[in-house]
């Protein structure tokens, strides 16, 4: 099934792709109420505890709603049971998660700041991804996943902007996702609870209000590791996920006033990443640019060039630029300076397509 | 004792009495150019007025400055500091606001010092080499410290203390009149400064995220009373109050607040990054509970230092389920560090309430084998009191926790309103039954130190002091852009952070140089 569709992917890669990842077992939903991101992961959060009766949602503070007001609603649904606080401790927190998973349940654990994750970083790195590969397949926490807010905010400062993205990109055995928009997030969001794997599910907290999309209100699932292609182009191929897409699609049309005819892609599964829509890409236009919020050394814009660079060298035209954050701890007063700006994004194509 | 004036009442305006000719207090400090600093602070109003000079002093300054203080300012300004007294020049200034918050001015005398201050008048000259160097300016650290000839008043604290482990202290806390205004006026400002960055963050002057403290001002306080500026105190991002009590300015603060140039970690921290360096204050963190191993480190530093200094590493009832914590205190305590964790219970752990966070919320009792106290957090005497015992057991025997029992009026942050998780009565009924202002104020009054008009002026004066302190702050500048790449490593032992080495984009990326030492 996935090798047939690959090699879907690799014959109609030049052809319009919008949709066309879905498998035929979920097809493009029906239009639904325009919704935000946190209403359509709260939408996603319910259908999954309506579906698997064994599945729990807690972290800090989830029970009146969350601080992005995703978990609403869910304890008066579901009881205090399956929905519940945890105090104030990450590493339990994930820990307790993973137990909870390797007993057969779905735990959904969220991590209130994605800057706060480092204290549980042992246990999903040590013991969530090497758990089915240690036990020779006895044991697995496949039913763990994680959610953390993520990402620049406007406001948020050293300890509530970060994007971790990449660490966790680093270790075998996770799966790291990262939607765009709500309808995006929610389809992703219940693939990653039902995918049986650990997961890590970064949601781009400034998109949590501002992105608005029509959202279907029934149960669907969008498949994991398959990136999409949002805008067909000839010129140049843009990378990126999260938050980052929308400062994308801004730079992509001022590029396209100075005849600059870009590809779009949305990564949304970091990783295993989708390699092949990639390289199809850069076969057809021939220049690359990745784009993400996190330092540049060392992001995962990093393994992105290298992966393309081994597989479409000689097709290559220009180096791959990579436009990321700077390499200083995410600033306060700076922000604006450090984030890959649409002009900066703007540059480099030019740059690029120039080169 | 016949009533004064409330400003006669400042702790460090009194001097102690060596002998009967008013001598001042000194406190010196030699430094490399030889010259004595001392910090002399005196008030004494029964004497008759005495217009002396430098000269006629036995003085000979180097450095000093005349006239009156320029009053209720933050006086932080260049002018304010350094200048020279001539011979014939009489060292006097005008008594009023604390120096300290405002701003300091420099004066070095050569020799003895023989003051006789004029009634009514509180002269202040406080030595320093640079702005902030000299840590011990800010406070009383002579041992011999009296306070002349002010009354001592004993007050009972409104709960005792519970012990764990340990006998708690008595109740019975002594103060003087001038320790109580001091307090009345210090924690008025404190609650001044909070309300004020309150309406500072809703008009969008400073962003990010702001951590309230009113309420909880006793804390800040009575812990300062207890201890030296040599002791350490580490807290998390709640720290405005902490770092004022520390002797941080108002202008720095709001500065800090609002990222300006002038705060006190130069606008790159904000709000939850104060640190003042030179009063042993280590901040200022964003990660709950990361602050507690950090503040163990202190402690253990402080032991090998030998000063009989202690660390006070403050975290909240949220963090005190955090693993490190306790990892800490075992260490803590297999090393005799003279660690003092300090559990401000307000008993919301951002949203959620302690009993359904913590098994056991009883936080001073959560050390098993570390003593604990539970003090009450609001009354500002009983938080002065378990400090000081505090520090004398952990310099003997290890470390301790205190649990104060607090409460604060503003939610978890300004993003939170405070009133999804609890009841308004609720925080009406404390500020009604516990609040540590009206506390002091009831104690004020029925020792009959000063009439409500009185206290009146004090919190009219605090709110233009805090007023004067926004408006300098507004006028500081942003930081230089090229600060976002500065202090990343240490400056010439690391690859040089620029626009150029950074920003690799396009496929015209110039070199990275890395200079390595």
């Amino acid at each position: 099934m996935a090798m047939a569709l690959r090699a879907l992917g690799r014959r109609i890669s030049h052809s319009d792709r919008f949709f066309s990842s879905l498998s035929e077992a979920a097809k493009p939903p029906s239009d639904g109420k325009l919704i935000n991101l946190f209403t359509a992961i709260n939408q996603a959060l319910h259908i999954a505890l309506d579906t698997d009766p064994r599945s729990y949602v807690f972290g800090e503070d989830v029970r009146f709603g969350g601080v992005f007001r995703c978990t609403t609603g869910l304890t008066d649904k579901f009881g205090r049971d399956r929905v519940f606080n945890t105090p104030l401790c990450e590493q339990g927190i994930i820990g307790f998660a993973i137990g909870l998973a390797a007993m057969g349940n779905r735990a959904i654990a969220e991590i209130q700041f994605a800057d706060y994750i480092y204290p549980a970083f042992d246990q999903i790195v040590n013991e969530a991804a090497k758990f089915r590969y240690r036990s020779g397949n006895e044991f697995n926490c496949g039913g763990l996943t994680v959610r953390s807010p993520y990402g620049a905010v406007g406001h948020g400062g050293h300890y509530h902007s970060q994007s971790p993205e990449s660490f966790f990109c680093h270790v075998p055995g996770l799966k790291v996702v990262i939607p765009r928009s709500p309808r995006q997030a929610k389809g992703l969001l219940l693939s990653c609870i039902r995918d049986p794997n650990p997961v890590i599910f970064f949601e781009p907290k400034l998109l949590y209000r501002l992105s608005v999309e029509e959202v279907p209100e029934d149960d669907y699932m969008l498949p994991l590791s398959e990136a999409e292609v949002i805008r067909q182009g000839s010129d140049i191929t843009l990378i990126g996920w999260g938050a980052q897409l929308s400062i994308l699609e801004q730079a992509c049309d001022a590029a396209a006033k100075e005849g600059i005819s870009c590809e779009l892609i949305d990564l949304k599964t970091l990783i295993p990443w989708d390699k092949e829509t990639v390289e199809s890409s850069v076969r057809k236009t021939g220049k690359l640019l990745i784009s993400h919020e996190a330092p540049v050394t060392g992001g995962f814009g990093a393994e992105i060039s290298a992966s393309i660079v081994e597989r479409c060298f000689l097709r290559l035209e220009a180096p791959i630029a990579r436009v990321c954050g700077l390499d200083t701890p995410f600033p306060l007063v700076y922000e604006q300076f450090y984030l890959p700006t649409m002009n900066k994004i703007l540059d480099a194509i030019k740059a690029t397509v120039k080169y | 004792m016949s009533r004064l004036p409330w400003y006669m009442y400042r702790k460090e305006w009194y001097t102690s009495v060596p002998d009967g000719l008013q001598r001042p207090r000194l406190t010196q400090k030699s430094n490399s150019d030889d010259l004595l600093q001392r910090e002399v602070s005196f008030n004494c109003p029964d004497l008759l007025r005495r217009n002396l000079t430098v000269a006629e002093l036995g003085l000979s300054p180097v450095a000093g400055r005349a006239g009156p203080r320029r009053s209720q300012g933050t006086g932080s300004s260049p002018s304010d500091r350094g200048g020279f007294l001539h011979e014939s020049q009489t060292p006097r200034a005008v008594g009023d606001t604390g120096g300290r918050r405002g701003g300091v001015r420099a004066l070095k005398f050569v020799g003895e010092v023989v003051l006789e201050p004029c009634r009514g008048i509180a002269v202040e000259f406080l030595s320093l080499t640079d702005r902030g160097d000299d840590p011990e300016m800010f406070g009383p650290e002579d041992p011999n410290w009296k306070f002349g000839s002010e009354p001592t008043i004993t007050v009972e604290t409104s709960v005792p203390f519970t012990g764990h482990k340990i006998d708690p202290p008595s109740r019975s806390v002594e103060t003087t009149p001038s320790e109580l205004l001091s307090f009345f006026r210090e924690m008025s400002l404190m609650r001044r400064m909070e309300i004020a960055a309150d309406s500072l963050y809703k008009s969008k002057l400073i962003r990010g995220f702001c951590h309230l403290y009113d309420g909880q001002e006793a804390v800040a306080i009575g812990l300062e009373t207890s201890i030296t500026k040599k002791d350490a105190i580490i807290t998390a991002y709640r720290d405005h109050c902490i770092y004022l009590a520390r002797g941080g300015t108002l202008v720095e603060a709001f500065s800090e607040l609002m990222g300006r140039r002038a705060g006190c970690s130069k606008g790159k921290g904000g709000s939850m990054h104060f640190y003042k360096k030179d009063s042993g204050f280590f901040g200022g963190h964003g990660i709950v509970g990361a602050q507690v191993p950090l503040g163990c480190g202190l402690a253990f530093a402080q032991k090998y230092l030998k000063e009989g200094t202690v660390t006070f590493s403050l975290y909240g009832d949220g963090a005190a389920n955090q693993g490190q914590l306790f990892e800490a205190l075992n260490i803590s305590a297999l090393w005799d560090l003279p660690a003092i964790l300090v559990c401000e219970n307000n008993h919301y752990g951002m949203g959620t309430a302690e009993w359904r966070a913590a098994k056991s919320p009883a936080y001073y009792k959560r050390g098993d084998y570390v003593p604990g106290l539970k003090v009450d957090g609001m009354d500002v005497l009983a938080v002065k009191q378990a400090a000081k015992f505090a520090k004398e057991y952990a310099l003997k025997n290890g470390p301790m926790i205190l649990e104060m029992d607090t409460y604060r009026y503003h939610g978890h942050s300004m993003s939170d309103p405070g009133s999804t998780y609890r009841t308004r009565d609720e925080i009406s009924g404390v500020r009604q039954e516990r609040d540590p202002i009206e506390r002091v104020r009831k104690l004020i009054f029925s020792h009959e130190l000063a009439t409500a008009s009185e206290l009146k002026d004090i919190e009219k004066e605090v709110r233009k002091e805090v007023d004067d302190a926004i408006a300098e702050a507004k006028e500081s500048p942003m930081p230089d852009p090229s600060e976002l790449f500065t202090n990343v490593f240490v400056k010439g032992f690391g690859v040089e952070v620029s626009r150029n080495t950074c920003m690799s984009f396009g496929a015209d990326r110039k070199e990275v140089k890395a200079i390595l030492p």
